[in-house]
């Protein structure tokens, strides 16, 4: 099959990017700076990051769709107001996680954002699961940008008037050369910033607009580690359908009132788990030295007993040291306990530690 | 005279007298992209020609740095591995690896010249 390209990538060889290929598509990983230097741009500055590889799902209709949707997303749907988004994940009757996503309730509807690995089988098991009585539209004749860090607020705005009253998770639409485009206040970089939906042939046009007043590309291997200093989980590592959002450690993403119901797929178990506990948890682990544990590195205690393993790690620029994210037996998940991490054949101490391993600078209201 | 020498995994390699100084290529740090962290041999230790004798690690991956000729490590670089950047900032020069006593200068021969190396270089990336 041949690799997809985005509405970005003309811009992306103009920018001296180097490509990989990322669930279906030539995506940049970095370019010229390199990614201590886009990372650091973007805590310090405003990063732009093409994100058009992840689905833009739009599902319409009425009253009976906050019902059906109820059934499938742990969620307070019925009182998400118009323009209101919240992090989520689709789940199997296991509650094993299928995907996690950000869902926004737009006019008729709502719209949820996927990642890009996921789109399409997720597109499939929802439809399975709404019956198809719904309008389901995967749009791939939008692209999606993200401007991230504290400078994007003023560079935003002054491309696109008014975006600066937007609050944190929520959104609105606005103009652009007099098309309409949705703009939501969030991301995934522990930054400030905003996410845009575009019309593909808009897309190079609006970027460019950003790198003018001084905002710069980065790719995704900054990406990586920017979520991974904010402690934010990357489906396929931190999340797979093997994992459940309370082994996640993402039950502040459950709404109490849907747990005490108990009426959405994988809530028997999600009860259960958060009564009896789970057996592995997902915690932040910072190495001692400067060694870095990447994915799959083994977690020993102190006891030499094999208790978890590493689901991503690699030097964090802004920590200036290496961080890592993990999965550990419960009984050692305790912050401060003290841990062993197997790489190349030598144990490394490395302790348990609260996330995010960088401080978040999110604007809650505007004013 | 001191004469620098290249390893096909881009390793550079300068000879003086009997002491090896032994980095990583610019070609090799530009392949990498930032390096992060840096393991070194110990010191007193010996080495095996095209054994591993170290790590590099980018914020991408991990790769081993070898060895192009065989020796007892005489001396390391602490400087790289306190701050691994200066290796993408010279690192032909000042971010040498580690300085070995060399046991047989006739493993030098099969190696590249600067020449040679530039072409090898050109061609393995393209």
């Amino acid at each position: 099959m041949e690799t997809k390209k985005t509405p970005l990538y003309q811009l992306h060889q103009d920018s001296n990017a180097k490509f990989v290929e990322f669930a279906g598509y030539q995506m940049p990983i970095q370019y010229s700076d390199g990614i201590v230097e886009e990372h650091k741009f973007t805590r310090k500055h405003s990063g732009i990051f093409d994100v058009s590889h992840m689905g833009q799902l739009f599902i319409y209709g009425d009253g009976d769709l906050v019902n059906d949707l109820e059934k499938i997303f742990p969620l307070d749907l019925k009182n998400l107001k118009l323009n209101h988004s919240k992090y989520s994940f689709l789940m199997s009757d296991a509650a094993g996680i299928h995907d996690d996503l950000i869902i926004t309730k737009i006019e008729n509807g709502f719209l949820v954002i996927l990642n890009a690995a996921c789109k399409e089988n997720d597109f499939k098991i929802l439809s399975k699961l709404l019956n198809n009585k719904y309008e389901m539209v995967l749009d791939e004749k939008k692209s999606l940008i993200a401007i991230q860090g504290p400078k994007s607020v003023e560079i935003l705005n002054d491309v696109i008037k008014g975006v600066e009253d937007l609050n944190f998770m929520t959104g609105n639409w606005f103009l652009f050369n007099d098309e309409k485009i949705y703009i939501t206040r969030s991301g995934y970089t522990g930054e400030d910033g905003f996410e845009i939906s575009v019309a593909n042939e808009l897309a190079d046009n609006f970027t460019r607009k950003l790198i003018d007043k001084g905002a710069k590309l980065i790719g995704l291997g900054a990406r990586d580690t920017l979520r991974l200093e904010a402690g934010l989980c990357l489906y396929g590592h931190e999340l797979d359908k093997d994992k459940t959002p309370v082994e996640a450690n993402l039950k502040w993403a459950i709404s109490k009132d849907r747990i005490s119901k108990g009426d959405f797929i994988g809530s028997d178990i999600i009860i259960k788990q958060l009564t009896n506990g789970v057996q592995k948890v997902r915690v932040g682990i910072k190495p001692e030295g400067r060694v870095i544990a990447r994915e799959k590195t083994k977690i020993f205690n102190q006891a030499n007993l094999h208790i978890g393993e590493i689901t991503s790690g690699t030097f964090g620029p802004s920590v200036n040291g290496p961080v890592a994210m993990g999965y550990v037996e419960n009984e050692f998940s305790k912050k401060d306990t003290k841990v062993f991490l197997e790489v190349r054949g030598k144990k490394h101490p490395a302790n348990i530690c609260g996330l995010p391993f960088y401080k978040k600078n999110y604007v809650k209201g505007a004013n | 005279m001191s004469e620098v020498k290249y390893s096909k995994e881009h390793e550079w390699i300068k000879l003086e007298g009997d002491t090896a100084t032994i980095g990583i290529t610019k070609h090799a740090t530009e392949m990498l992209g930032d390096i992060v962290f840096t393991e070194l041999p110990e010191k007193g230790s010996n080495v095996e020609k095209d054994g591993t004798a170290g790590v590099v690690e980018s914020t991408k991956a991990a790769s081993d740095v070898y060895t192009p000729v065989s020796g007892e490590v005489v001396d390391t670089n602490q400087a790289i591995v306190d701050d691994p950047s200066k290796i993408n900032q010279d690192p032909e020069n000042t971010a040498w690896f580690f300085k070995l006593k060399i046991k047989d200068k006739s493993e030098m021969d099969s190696l590249m010249n600067k020449d040679e190396y530039d072409k090898f270089a050109k061609e393995s990336s393209s």
